[in-house]
C-alpha cells in the first residue's frame, strides 16, 4: 500500500514523524480519513482522537487538543497546542485533572470560568479515553 | 594615602569572595544558556511552518476575491496592546533597562496602549509610575514555559477578539548569539503583510479547505499568536541568560583586575614596613655603638 509522510508537531517537540498508510483526523465537523496522495488540504481540527497506522488493523492513537492539519506533496503535518501519544499519557494525572474540573464545575461559583473548566474536563476525559483504548 | 597592609589584605579577601560568587553565577547562566539556545533553535521551524501555511491560506482568500474573516482583518484602529517580555531578576547588565526604555518610548508614541507584562523588573518599574497593566506574569523562571506562553497568547487573543485593542505588538530581546542581543518590536496583530509573501516557488497548489477557508484561518490565527509569543519568550529567556553571563564575566574580570592592583600595593606596603624596621634596627645599633 502507498504511504504518506505523517508528522505531528507542537511548539516544544515533534511528537511523531513516520510513514503511514492512513490517518484519521478529528475535523471540527467530524472525523475524516487521509490516504496517500491526497490532494492539498488544510483543515481545522477539534479536540479529539487522532489515529494513524494501516488502513485495516491496529492503529496508534494521539490525544489532540485541537489544531491544524496541512497535506501537501504527500506529506501531512499536524500542528497542535498539545498532542500526546496514547502510551505517553499519564493516566493518574488525567484522573486528577478530571476530578478537579468536575469539582470546580459542581461548585458553580460566580467568579468561576465555566468555559475553561469544561475544556479542562474534556481534555482530561479525552486523555483517559485514548489511554484506555490503547 | 598609603593603606596599612592589614586593611589591604582584608579588601583583597573580600573582593576575591565576591569574585567567587560572580564566577559561579556566570557558570550557572552559561549552563542554562546552552539549553535555552537549543529551545530557541528547535521552536523556529514550527513558527516558520505555521506562518507559511497562514500565508498560503491568506493568498487563497485574496485570489478568490473573498473577504477575510474577522480575526485576519486589519481594523485600522490606533489602540494597542504591548506585550513586554523581560526578566524577573537583575544582575544582567542593561538587559531589563533596555526593554523598559523601549517600552516607555512605545507608550509615548502610542498613548492608547494596554500592557501585558512578563517579568518582575518591568512590573515593578511601571507600578512605581502608576502605569496599570492588563495582565502580569511574574516569577516564571529561567526556562521559557510553553504553558505560560499559551496562557499569555490566550489572554491577548481573547482581548483582541473582544476589541479591547486593534494592534498587538511584542517587545522582546532577540537572541542573535551569546554576546549579541537586540531589543525588538514585533507586530503580531493585525497579521503583518510579510506573512503573505512567504514561500512562493512555482505555481500555487490548489488546496481544499476543511470545513471552510474561514474556519481554517480562525484556527490558524490563534495558533500563530501563541507561536509568536512562545518564540519571543524563548528568545527573551536566552538573551537574558546571555546578558547575565556577560555581566557576570565582566564582574569577575574586574574583580581580578582589582585583586592584582591591590596585591601590588599590599606587597609595596609590606616592603616599606620591612625597610622601615631594618632602618630602625640599624639606627638603634648605631646609637648603641657611639
Amino acid at each position: 500500500m502507498a504511504t504518506l509522510t505523517f508528522e505531528v508537531v507542537t511548539q516544544e517537540r515533534t511528537v511523531v514523524l513516520t510513514d503511514v498508510e492512513y490517518v484519521l483526523l478529528p475535523g471540527i465537523e467530524g472525523s475524516f480519513g487521509v490516504l496517500a496522495r491526497h490532494q492539498p488540504l488544510m483543515a481545522s481540527l477539534d479536540l479529539g482522537v487522532l489515529e494513524f497506522g494501516p488502513r485495516h488493523g491496529k492503529r496508534r492513537k494521539i490525544a489532540l487538543s485541537g489544531g491544524f492539519a496541512e497535506m501537501h506533496d504527500n506529506k501531512l503535518t499536524v500542528m497542535a497546542h498539545t498532542a500526546e501519544l496514547a502510551e505517553e499519557i499519564d493516566v493518574l494525572r488525567a484522573r486528577q485533572a478530571q476530578k478537579r474540573a468536575e469539582e470546580r464545575l459542581a461548585e458553580r461559583q460566580a467568579d468561576l470560568d465555566i468555559a475553561r473548566a469544561q475544556i479542562a474536563l474534556q481534555k482530561a476525559l479525552l486523555r483517559l479515553k485514548v489511554a484506555d483504548e490503547d | 594615602m598609603a593603606q596599612s597592609s592589614r586593611d589591604i589584605k582584608r579588601r583583597i579577601s573580600s573582593i576575591s569572595k565576591t569574585q567567587q560568587i560572580t564566577k559561579a553565577m556566570e557558570m550557572i547562566a552559561a549552563s542554562k544558556l546552552r539549553s535555552a539556545q537549543e529551545t530557541v533553535v528547535s521552536t523556529r521551524p514550527y513558527y516558520e511552518r505555521l506562518t507559511s501555511s497562514l500565508g498560503t491560506a491568506l493568498r487563497a482568500v485574496e485570489q478568490a476575491g473573498e473577504e477575510l474573516p474577522e480575526v485576519a482583518r486589519n481594523r485600522g484602529g490606533d489602540t494597542h496592546c504591548l506585550l513586554v517580555l523581560a526578566g524577573d531578576r537583575g544582575l544582567a547588565g542593561g538587559y531589563n533597562a533596555a526593554i523598559i526604555r523601549q517600552a516607555e518610548a512605545f507608550l509615548k508614541e502610542h498613548p492608547q496602549t494596554e500592557m501585558v507584562m512578563v517579568g518582575r523588573k518591568v512590573r515593578d518599574h511601571f507600578r512605581r509610575r502608576n502605569v496599570t497593566s492588563l495582565a502580569e506574569f511574574v516569577g516564571i523562571g529561567d526556562v521559557a514555559n510553553l504553558r505560560i506562553a499559551q496562557d499569555i497568547g490566550h489572554v491577548i487573543f481573547d482581548f483582541f477578539q473582544h476589541r479591547l485593542f486593534d494592534n498587538v505588538t511584542i517587545l522582546y530581546t532577540e537572541y542573535i548569539n551569546t554576546v549579541t542581543h537586540r531589543v525588538k518590536l514585533r507586530g503580531v496583530l493585525p497579521l503583518p503583510e510579510q506573512i503573505k509573501e512567504t514561500e512562493s516557488e512555482g505555481p500555487e497548489a490548489l488546496y481544499v479547505y476543511e470545513p471552510s477557508i474561514h474556519a481554517v484561518l480562525e484556527t490558524l490565527v490563534p495558533l500563530y499568536v501563541n507561536a509568536a509569543v512562545y518564540q519571543a519568550l524563548t528568545e527573551a529567556k536566552a538573551s537574558e541568560l546571555g546578558a547575565r553571563m556577560n555581566a557576570m564575566r565582566n564582574a569577575t574580570d574586574n574583580a581580578g583586575e582589582l585583586i592584582r592592583e591591590l596585591t601590588i600595593s599590599y606587597n609595596r606596603a609590606r616592603q616599606a614596613q620591612i625597610t622601615k624596621e631594618i632602618a630602625e634596627i640599624v639606627g638603634g645599633a648605631d646609637a648603641l655603638q657611639s
